[in-house]
Protein backbone atom coordinates (compact mmCIF):
# COMPACT_ATOMS: atom_id res chain seq x y z
CA UNK A 1 0.00 0.00 0.00
CA UNK A 2 0.97 3.43 -0.98
CA UNK A 3 2.04 5.94 1.44
CA UNK A 4 0.60 9.52 1.65
CA UNK A 5 2.66 12.73 1.64
CA UNK A 6 3.44 14.32 4.82
CA UNK A 7 4.54 17.60 3.87
CA UNK A 8 8.17 16.02 3.59
CA UNK A 9 7.78 14.27 0.49
CA UNK A 10 6.62 10.55 -0.29
CA UNK A 11 7.67 8.50 -2.86
CA UNK A 12 4.64 7.00 -3.75
CA UNK A 13 1.05 8.81 -3.45
CA UNK A 14 -2.28 6.66 -3.45
CA UNK A 15 -5.22 8.35 -4.39
CA UNK A 16 -8.15 8.88 -2.03
CA UNK A 17 -11.75 9.58 -2.12
CA UNK A 18 -13.72 12.25 -0.12
CA UNK A 19 -16.81 12.41 0.11
CA UNK A 20 -18.14 15.88 1.76
CA UNK A 21 -21.35 15.85 4.11
CA UNK A 22 -23.26 18.97 5.17
CA UNK A 23 -26.37 20.59 5.17
CA UNK A 24 -25.57 23.81 3.76
CA UNK A 25 -24.23 24.26 0.30
CA UNK A 26 -22.02 27.10 1.15
CA UNK A 27 -20.18 24.42 3.36
CA UNK A 28 -19.73 21.96 0.83
CA UNK A 29 -18.26 24.13 -1.36
CA UNK A 30 -15.81 25.64 1.42
CA UNK A 31 -14.47 22.32 2.05
CA UNK A 32 -13.83 21.19 -1.34
CA UNK A 33 -12.07 24.53 -2.13
CA UNK A 34 -10.29 25.06 1.06
CA UNK A 35 -8.36 21.30 1.25
CA UNK A 36 -5.17 21.46 -0.12
CA UNK A 37 -4.38 17.75 -0.88
CA UNK A 38 -3.21 16.49 -4.25
CA UNK A 39 -4.28 12.91 -3.12
CA UNK A 40 -7.65 13.65 -2.59
CA UNK A 41 -10.87 13.35 -4.95
CA UNK A 42 -13.94 14.59 -3.78
CA UNK A 43 -16.15 12.01 -5.02
CA UNK A 44 -19.76 13.50 -3.98
CA UNK A 45 -21.55 15.80 -1.57
CA UNK A 46 -24.28 15.21 0.36
CA UNK A 47 -26.77 17.46 1.93
CA UNK A 48 -28.26 15.21 5.06
CA UNK A 49 -27.16 11.28 6.65
CA UNK A 50 -29.48 9.88 4.09
CA UNK A 51 -27.78 11.08 0.92
CA UNK A 52 -24.45 10.31 2.25
CA UNK A 53 -25.46 6.68 2.73
CA UNK A 54 -26.46 6.44 -0.30
CA UNK A 55 -23.63 8.07 -2.06
CA UNK A 56 -21.08 5.99 0.11
CA UNK A 57 -22.13 2.68 -1.25
CA UNK A 58 -22.13 4.45 -4.76
CA UNK A 59 -18.88 6.04 -4.23
CA UNK A 60 -17.20 3.94 -1.28
CA UNK A 61 -14.85 6.81 -0.63
CA UNK A 62 -11.81 6.55 2.13
CA UNK A 63 -12.40 9.62 4.33
CA UNK A 64 -15.74 11.45 4.79
CA UNK A 65 -16.30 15.25 6.71
CA UNK A 66 -19.59 15.16 8.26
CA UNK A 67 -21.94 17.75 9.87
CA UNK A 68 -24.07 16.58 12.78
CA UNK A 69 -27.24 18.90 12.68
CA UNK A 70 -28.77 18.01 9.47
CA UNK A 71 -32.50 17.13 8.48
CA UNK A 72 -33.53 13.47 8.17
CA UNK A 73 -30.73 11.93 9.43
CA UNK A 74 -28.24 13.60 11.62
CA UNK A 75 -24.62 12.94 11.71
CA UNK A 76 -24.18 10.76 14.69
CA UNK A 77 -26.75 8.31 13.15
CA UNK A 78 -24.90 8.51 9.73
CA UNK A 79 -21.49 7.68 11.34
CA UNK A 80 -22.78 4.80 12.93
CA UNK A 81 -24.18 3.44 9.56
CA UNK A 82 -21.09 4.20 7.72
CA UNK A 83 -18.47 2.37 9.86
CA UNK A 84 -20.87 -0.26 9.50
CA UNK A 85 -20.96 -0.12 6.21
CA UNK A 86 -16.75 -0.07 6.08
CA UNK A 87 -15.29 0.07 9.24
CA UNK A 88 -12.08 1.00 8.08
CA UNK A 89 -13.36 4.22 6.74
CA UNK A 90 -12.39 7.57 8.56
CA UNK A 91 -14.40 10.50 9.16
CA UNK A 92 -13.58 13.88 10.17
CA UNK A 93 -16.59 15.43 12.02
CA UNK A 94 -17.24 19.72 11.35
CA UNK A 95 -19.56 20.76 13.46
CA UNK A 96 -21.06 24.44 15.06
CA UNK A 97 -22.14 22.05 17.99
CA UNK A 98 -18.98 23.03 20.67
CA UNK A 99 -19.71 20.98 23.60
CA UNK A 100 -17.92 18.26 24.62
CA UNK A 101 -20.66 15.40 24.71
CA UNK A 102 -21.01 15.74 21.12
CA UNK A 103 -17.69 15.36 20.07
CA UNK A 104 -17.15 12.38 22.43
CA UNK A 105 -20.49 10.72 21.05
CA UNK A 106 -18.83 11.57 17.61
CA UNK A 107 -15.45 9.64 18.32
CA UNK A 108 -17.79 6.82 20.20
CA UNK A 109 -19.56 5.96 17.29
CA UNK A 110 -16.46 5.76 14.75
CA UNK A 111 -15.15 9.65 14.29
CA UNK A 112 -11.31 10.33 14.16
CA UNK A 113 -11.79 13.79 14.00
CA UNK A 114 -13.63 17.09 14.81
CA UNK A 115 -13.41 20.11 13.62
CA UNK A 116 -15.72 22.94 15.14
CA UNK A 117 -17.03 25.99 13.20
CA UNK A 118 -16.26 28.15 12.32
CA UNK A 119 -13.08 27.16 10.84
CA UNK A 120 -9.88 28.36 8.78
CA UNK A 121 -8.58 27.05 6.00
CA UNK A 122 -5.17 26.20 8.23
CA UNK A 123 -7.66 24.37 10.80
CA UNK A 124 -9.54 22.60 7.91
CA UNK A 125 -6.33 21.31 6.47
CA UNK A 126 -4.51 20.17 9.76
CA UNK A 127 -7.45 18.00 10.45
CA UNK A 128 -7.51 16.50 7.38
CA UNK A 129 -3.77 15.67 7.33
CA UNK A 130 -4.59 14.11 10.42
CA UNK A 131 -7.21 12.01 9.29
CA UNK A 132 -5.17 11.01 6.07
CA UNK A 133 -2.15 9.60 8.05
CA UNK A 134 -4.40 7.29 9.59
CA UNK A 135 -5.68 6.21 6.42
CA UNK B 1 -34.83 34.28 31.73
CA UNK B 2 -31.74 35.02 29.63
CA UNK B 3 -28.56 35.93 32.53
CA UNK B 4 -26.06 38.63 31.81
CA UNK B 5 -23.45 35.35 31.27
CA UNK B 6 -25.54 33.36 28.84
CA UNK B 7 -25.95 36.28 26.68
CA UNK B 8 -22.29 37.27 27.18
CA UNK B 9 -21.89 33.32 25.09
CA UNK B 10 -23.96 34.62 21.94
CA UNK B 11 -21.85 37.94 22.12
CA UNK B 12 -18.88 36.29 22.46
CA UNK B 13 -20.32 33.05 19.33
CA UNK B 14 -20.68 36.00 17.23
CA UNK B 15 -17.78 37.82 17.35
CA UNK B 16 -16.15 34.72 16.61
CA UNK B 17 -17.39 33.82 13.87
CA UNK B 18 -17.08 37.05 11.77
CA UNK B 19 -13.39 36.58 12.77
CA UNK B 20 -13.14 33.26 11.52
CA UNK B 21 -15.48 33.07 8.86
CA UNK B 22 -15.74 36.46 7.68
CA UNK B 23 -12.17 37.13 8.56
CA UNK B 24 -13.02 40.52 9.32
CA UNK B 25 -14.18 41.49 13.12
CA UNK B 26 -17.38 42.91 13.80
CA UNK B 27 -18.66 45.21 16.09
CA UNK B 28 -20.92 43.68 18.58
CA UNK B 29 -22.70 46.11 20.47
CA UNK B 30 -24.48 45.37 23.69
CA UNK B 31 -27.58 43.16 23.75
CA UNK B 32 -30.79 45.33 25.10
CA UNK B 33 -33.72 43.95 26.11
CA UNK B 34 -37.22 44.16 23.54
CA UNK B 35 -39.94 45.64 25.37
CA UNK B 36 -42.37 45.83 22.85
CA UNK B 37 -43.50 43.45 20.24
CA UNK B 38 -40.27 41.57 18.75
CA UNK B 39 -37.84 43.51 16.37
CA UNK B 40 -37.91 44.14 13.21
CA UNK B 41 -36.19 41.54 10.68
CA UNK B 42 -33.78 42.39 7.39
CA UNK B 43 -34.16 40.80 4.41
CA UNK B 44 -33.09 37.43 5.19
CA UNK B 45 -33.51 35.43 9.14
CA UNK B 46 -31.98 32.16 9.96
CA UNK B 47 -33.74 31.02 12.85
CA UNK B 48 -32.92 28.50 15.00
CA UNK B 49 -35.61 26.63 17.37
CA UNK B 50 -34.04 25.81 21.00
CA UNK B 51 -35.66 22.95 23.04
CA UNK B 52 -34.25 20.59 26.07
CA UNK B 53 -33.02 22.22 29.06
CA UNK B 54 -33.91 25.79 27.51
CA UNK B 55 -36.53 26.33 25.29
CA UNK B 56 -37.12 29.43 22.62
CA UNK B 57 -35.29 30.80 19.70
CA UNK B 58 -32.20 32.26 18.45
CA UNK B 59 -32.22 33.82 14.95
CA UNK B 60 -29.89 36.09 13.09
CA UNK B 61 -30.93 38.38 10.91
CA UNK B 62 -29.15 40.41 7.57
CA UNK B 63 -29.51 42.76 4.78
CA UNK B 64 -28.68 41.28 1.18
CA UNK B 65 -26.43 43.67 1.03
CA UNK B 66 -24.03 42.46 3.50
CA UNK B 67 -24.78 38.32 3.02
CA UNK B 68 -23.59 39.19 -0.51
CA UNK B 69 -20.18 41.41 0.79
CA UNK B 70 -20.43 38.04 3.70
CA UNK B 71 -20.03 35.46 0.25
CA UNK B 72 -17.61 37.33 -1.12
CA UNK B 73 -15.29 37.14 1.57
CA UNK B 74 -16.17 33.27 1.65
CA UNK B 75 -14.79 33.36 -1.56
CA UNK B 76 -18.35 32.22 -2.69
CA UNK B 77 -19.65 34.26 -6.57
CA UNK B 78 -23.20 32.98 -6.42
CA UNK B 79 -25.65 35.69 -4.75
CA UNK B 80 -28.46 34.02 -5.84
CA UNK B 81 -32.05 33.90 -3.00
CA UNK B 82 -31.01 30.64 -2.15
CA UNK B 83 -27.56 31.08 -1.26
CA UNK B 84 -28.29 34.03 1.13
CA UNK B 85 -30.98 31.71 2.58
CA UNK B 86 -28.62 29.06 3.16
CA UNK B 87 -25.71 31.85 4.54
CA UNK B 88 -28.11 32.90 6.76
CA UNK B 89 -29.34 29.85 7.94
CA UNK B 90 -25.64 28.50 8.34
CA UNK B 91 -25.14 32.07 10.69
CA UNK B 92 -27.84 31.22 13.20
CA UNK B 93 -26.48 27.49 12.76
CA UNK B 94 -23.31 28.06 13.69
CA UNK B 95 -23.83 30.66 16.57
CA UNK B 96 -26.58 28.62 17.68
CA UNK B 97 -24.45 25.39 18.01
CA UNK B 98 -21.50 27.21 19.53
CA UNK B 99 -23.15 28.23 22.51
CA UNK B 100 -23.31 25.04 23.87
CA UNK B 101 -19.90 25.09 24.51
CA UNK B 102 -21.35 27.14 27.56
CA UNK B 103 -25.12 25.52 27.57
CA UNK B 104 -24.15 22.04 26.97
CA UNK B 105 -25.66 19.38 24.92
CA UNK B 106 -29.27 19.48 26.56
CA UNK B 107 -29.26 23.24 24.43
CA UNK B 108 -31.13 21.08 21.43
CA UNK B 109 -30.44 22.94 18.37
CA UNK B 110 -32.95 22.65 15.26
CA UNK B 111 -31.83 22.59 11.23
CA UNK B 112 -32.04 26.12 10.49
CA UNK B 113 -35.20 27.52 9.19
CA UNK B 114 -34.98 30.64 7.10
CA UNK B 115 -37.31 33.67 6.88
CA UNK B 116 -37.16 36.16 3.72
CA UNK B 117 -38.43 39.66 3.50
CA UNK B 118 -38.61 42.41 5.70
CA UNK B 119 -42.21 42.12 6.36
CA UNK B 120 -42.07 38.63 7.77
CA UNK B 121 -42.92 38.16 11.47
CA UNK B 122 -40.22 36.45 13.57
CA UNK B 123 -41.75 33.54 15.47
CA UNK B 124 -42.30 34.83 18.93
CA UNK B 125 -41.82 32.70 21.74
CA UNK B 126 -44.70 33.10 24.70
CA UNK B 127 -43.17 33.35 28.33
CA UNK B 128 -40.11 34.23 26.88
CA UNK B 129 -38.39 37.92 26.90
CA UNK B 130 -35.84 38.55 23.38
CA UNK B 131 -32.98 40.36 23.51
CA UNK B 132 -31.17 41.83 20.34
CA UNK B 133 -27.72 41.43 19.81
CA UNK B 134 -26.58 44.45 17.31
CA UNK B 135 -24.02 43.57 14.80
CA UNK B 136 -21.88 46.32 12.86
CA UNK B 137 -19.78 44.58 10.15
CA UNK B 138 -18.11 46.78 7.50
CA UNK B 139 -20.65 49.34 7.65
CA UNK B 140 -23.49 47.40 7.38
CA UNK B 141 -25.84 46.50 10.23
CA UNK B 142 -27.88 43.14 11.20
CA UNK B 143 -29.15 41.06 14.39
CA UNK B 144 -28.88 38.48 16.88
CA UNK B 145 -31.95 38.46 18.69
CA UNK B 146 -31.91 35.26 21.32
CA UNK B 147 -35.17 34.56 22.59
CA UNK B 148 -35.47 31.78 25.65
CA UNK B 149 -37.27 30.93 28.32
Amino acid sequence: MSTIANGAGAAERRGLKLLIVDDSNIMRRRIERSQRFDELEVVGAAANGLEAIELFRRTDPDLVTMDITMPQMDGIRCIEQLVRLKPAVRILVISALADKATAVDAMEKGANGFLNKPFTDRQLNEAIAELIRGA
Amino acid sequence: MLQEQELKTFVDGTTSYFEVAAQQPASVGSPYLVTDGMPAVHEYTGIINVSGRREGVVYFTAPKAMLTVLLMKMQENDFSHENMRDLVGEVANTISGNARRDFGNEFVISVPSVLTGERTEPPVVAGARSFVIPINWRSHSAKLVVSLK
